[in-house]
């Protein structure tokens, strides 16, 4: 009986281990590269993975299969630290590859690897409104009048929901002079017109835009390029007077990188995100190119006179998180009565 | 209702129904494997934190209020499905009419759609400026976006559970008590509750216990609908989820582990429960 029960089990692990077995066979000789990156930058990487390709076979590397994973920031980061195997990531935010670095999978010092702290394109976060206006939503000041409903997502699940929130924060700060107290209330204020806080920035996009849920969407200028190119005609942009320099990096992922041998690739993969194609491939997807001369280029699309603060002001991500939406911190303070 | 065990062996030991051995090594592997396993691992997870802070982070206020969103809502939904799920099952089973099969083939359907789905389509509906939602929004009732909506989603992957548990009860019982209560002189109102719902009530219960248990651990479907206000609208396995984005697995899994023990005292008082009264209504 003990035998039969055993036999069981083995069979049982027998199927089990066939079943995981097939998932990690390879691919047909290529090499292979995966990029690892969040939500909105889908459309932008299937180009660019396609120009690189082309760029690297003509310099002489070895055939490239560049795949593409998409998902929130926060979640993506996740499953690289919880095994998988990306080669580069390109997330929402320092704050998130920091978090992969902890881990060990990436070496210190990543953020200097490239220029400008490793953020190759930038956006800025901006102001949705339906057409017309009707609230008249100009500024930031606007958004906690009364009767104003305001859709953003939750910083504590989302990283665009940090920038959103630490614009506004940076707003209030320069209309009243630094008064901590004056501005945490000026936020508490902001997220009491905030009708519903999705847990991502697709969820915010989709909420304010499929659901007609708010007034106004706070969303990365990237993502309101989208949506009204999805729906021309229906929602406007507003640039407030104070926002904040988004800086979405990019990093290898050294241990991965060493393991598939890509680490040449990978570098080269990032490093190409610089060069002026793909910068002017960035700005035609909205992302605001690292580029002066080719941010020149796009200066009819982009608000370029915009006051931008940068996450430094803030004194970097590991203190900007810890002072606002650490568990108990400012963030919050504001949703505790 | 009486449950057989086939125990029956014959002198050398061999049970009648073969195969014994092989299907409980394959049960054990099964259940060791994607149920023991992954729930001891949630509490050796949790356990990296000590006590102190363990009690610290379940009943911080925005904990506690997310799990008095979750267990009301998931309450409410569950007594909704209680009641509509059966007269559904009562439908089903006792009338004939053009469409029934594709009917009784539609109480699945909410198994079989992803949830984020449904809870997509859910708040499209139910948003002011969706079909339904419009027409509460007239006289002044918000659905999507509030507790409502939340019970809505949690009465949608429930009612399943509740029909499927009555139906074939239901299926069993026999009309001669109905007609002999009748003959009696009972009212229909007496019969019901005095007849029927009596044989019904453990299934009833069973069916309710799982849409509540259900309800309690929804996320891909709630988190749509529910405009996730903190200490509104902010359901306990989003709490987990936010847990998870600041990388704070012990945290996320202590929440996940009072979630776990509250499930497992209802499910252990509503079956006890059951069985108290199948002893009740056998008698």
């Amino acid at each position: 009986m003990r035998k039969k029960i055993l036999l069981g089990i083995g069979v049982m692990a027998a199927i089990m281990l066939a079943g995981c077995g097939k998932g990690s066979g390879s691919g047909d000789g290529a090499l292979e590269l995966l990029n690892v990156s969040y939500d909105p930058t889908r459309e932008f990487y299937a180009e660019y993975n396609e120009m690189f390709e082309e760029y690297w076979k003509g310099k002489g590397g070895e055939e490239l299969k560049i795949t593409q994973s998409h998902g929130g920031s926060g979640s993506q980061a996740r499953s690289v630290i919880e095994g998988n195997e990306g080669d580069v990531v390109t997330l929402a935010l320092a704050h998130d590859i920091t978090a992969i670095e902890r881990s060990g999978l990436i070496e210190g010092g990543w953020i200097d690897e490239f220029e400008g702290s490793s953020a190759p394109y930038t956006s800025t976060i901006v102001f949705l409104v339906r057409k017309g206006n009707e609230k008249g939503i100009e500024d930031w000041d606007d958004l906690v009048k009364d009767g104003v409903e305001v859709i953003t997502p939750n910083p504590k699940t989302s990283g665009g929901a940090c920038w959103n929130f630490l614009a506004a924060w940076a707003y209030e700060q320069q209309q009243n002079g630094n008064d901590e107290a004056a501005t945490k209330e000026f936020m508490k204020k902001l997220f009491q017109n905030v009708l519903v806080l999705d847990s991502g920035a697709r969820g915010s996009t989709n909420t304010f835009v499929e659901n007609k849920q708010g007034d106004v969407l706070i969303a990365w200028e990237n993502e309101a390029y989208l949506s009204m190119q999805e729906y021309p005609g229906e929602y406007e942009m507003v640039t407030p007077s104070v926002s904040i320099l988004a800086q979405p990096s990019v990093a290898v992922v050294d241990k991965n990188a060493k393991k598939h041998g890509t680490e040449e690739a990978a570098a080269a993969y990032l490093e190409y995100l610089y060069s002026e194609e793909a910068q002017r491939l960035a700005g035609e997807h909205y992302y605001r190119p690292s580029d002066e001369g080719v941010l020149q280029e796009f200066s009819s699309q982009f608000d370029l006179d915009m006051n931008l603060v940068t996450i430094d002001d803030f004194g970097g991500w590991d203190e900007a998180y810890e002072t606002y939406f650490e568990d108990g911190a400012i963030f919050d303070e504001i949703y505790a009565e | 209702m009486e449950q057989q065990i086939v125990k029956v062996k014959n002198k050398k030991g061999v049970r009648v129904i073969p195969g014994f051995g092989i299907t409980m090594g394959v049960t054990l592997a099964m259940l060791s494997c994607l149920v023991l396993i992954p729930l001891a691992s949630i509490i050796i997870s949790a356990s990296k934190l000590d006590f102190r802070e363990f009690v610290e982070v379940v009943t911080s206020r925005q904990i506690l209020s997310g799990y008095a969103v979750s267990l009301s809502c998931a309450f409410f939904a569950a007594v909704v499905n209680g009641i509509f799920g059966m007269v559904i099952a009562w439908v089903l089973v006792r009338y004939d009419f053009p469409g029934k099969r594709i009917l009784d083939g539609m109480i699945e359907l909410p198994f079989a759609l992803p949830t984020a789905v449904a809870g997509i389509s859910l708040t499209f509906l139910y948003s002011d400026q969706g079909w339904i939602g419009s027409l509460f929004g007239k006289v002044g009732i918000k659905i999507a976006y509030t507790r409502i909506g939340i019970t809505i989603a949690m009465i949608f992957v429930g009612i399943p559970f509740v029909v499927r548990a009555v139906q074939p009860v239901l299926e069993k019982l026999d009309r001669q008590y109905e007609e002999a209560a009748m003959m009696l002189g009972a009212g229909g109102a007496y019969t019901f509750f005095r007849v029927i719902l009596p044989e019904l009530l453990p299934s009833l219960l069973a069916g309710f216990g799982l849409a509540f248990a259900r309800g309690i651990g929804e996320y891909g479907s709630v988190v749509f609908i529910a405009g996730n206000i903190p200490y509104k609208t902010q359901i306990a396995p989003l709490l987990i989820m936010s847990k998870l984005e600041q990388y704070k697995y012990s945290d996320a899994t202590a929440i996940a582990l009072v979630l776990l023990l509250l499930s497992f005292v209802l499910m252990f008082v509503i079956n006890s429960l059951q069985i108290y009264m199948q002893r009740f209504t056998k008698a």
